[in-house]
């Protein structure tokens, strides 16, 4: 069975990284090519490269090759519906079990004098 | 009319509670304190609560949003202060949209508990008609601001 969770933990990775979160910034101005993504960066081009796999990898940033140039788009529909359905289901459950804790404290003394009565 | 499609998936969530199995078990299995803690934010329209094997759990509800949610779910197993096994089906708006398998799992941690909830769910067709493209994408762009924002480069 297939884990929908991971594009997601992918797409968190590739945004852990300042310089890929600076390329992300940047693609969500609009399509840029390789060399233009690479110019504010003080790095080999082969770096960029591999930031750039990375982004690739997890959904958020397509390329496409026309004649010499690599352009690359920001792909904001990368994870399916299915996908955003079950991790809409897993928050969903994420924020149940945060109420599930609070309640667990706030009831405690209710449940004590329960026991006792 | 988006075409037939079932697409299935799973997930795993793990925590610690400083409470005993039994308080935990309790949460889940007793009408008034579940109520206390599940369906945050949501107006109730429909509900009802039969903790037993083969019992039914209706909880209909309006969010903020407007947005109409069912959960209809069905006791498969019940081991007192260890584990409860549920099967269940969501609808948006009147449309089905998934039904899963849930497992909750309670055991001893210390003086408190650890709770493991595994969800195994097939995605049906019908969500791309509630507009839920949009929602989604918008939830993962938020996510990014997010990122972007708490630590500017």
């Amino acid at each position: 069975m297939p884990n929908y969770q991971s594009s997601l933990d992918l797409a968190f990775q590739a945004l852990a990284d300042p310089t890929r979160r600076g390329m992300v910034e940047r693609l969500s101005r609009g399509p840029a090519s390789v060399s233009d993504l690479a110019r504010p960066f003080a790095m080999s081009l082969p770096a960029v490269v591999q930031h750039l796999a990375m982004l690739e990898a997890s959904g958020l940033v397509r390329t496409e090759k026309i004649g010499r140039v690599r352009t690359c788009t920001l792909d904001a529909s990368a994870m399916s519906l299915a996908e955003q359905w079950i991790n809409d289901r897993r928050i969903g459950w994420e924020r149940q079990l945060d109420r599930l804790g609070d309640y667990l404290s706030d009831s405690y003394i209710d449940d004590l004098e329960e026991t006792w009565t | 009319m988006s075409p037939r499609s079932a697409v299935h998936g799973s997930f795993v969530i793990e925590r610690s509670y400083p409470a005993s199995p039994a308080r935990v078990f309790k949460a889940f299995a007793d009408e008034k304190a579940k109520a206390k803690w599940f369906g945050p934010g949501v107006e109730p329209h429909e509900r009802a609560f039969d903790f037993r094997v083969g019992g039914a759990e209706v909880f209909v509800g309006k969010h903020p949003s407007g947005m109409v949610s069912a959960f209809y779910c069905t006791y498969q197993d019940i081991v007192p202060n260890e584990r409860i096994v549920y099967a269940y089906r969501m609808s948006l708006d009147g449309v089905p949209i998934s039904i899963s398998l849930a497992t909750i799992e309670i055991k001893p941690e210390g003086q408190g508990t650890h709770l493991t909830v595994t969800e195994y769910g097939v995605f049906i067709d019908g969500y791309e008609d509630k507009g839920s493209r949009e929602h989604g994408t918008n939830w993962l762009m938020d996510l990014l601001g997010k990122s972007l924002e708490d630590d500017p480069v």
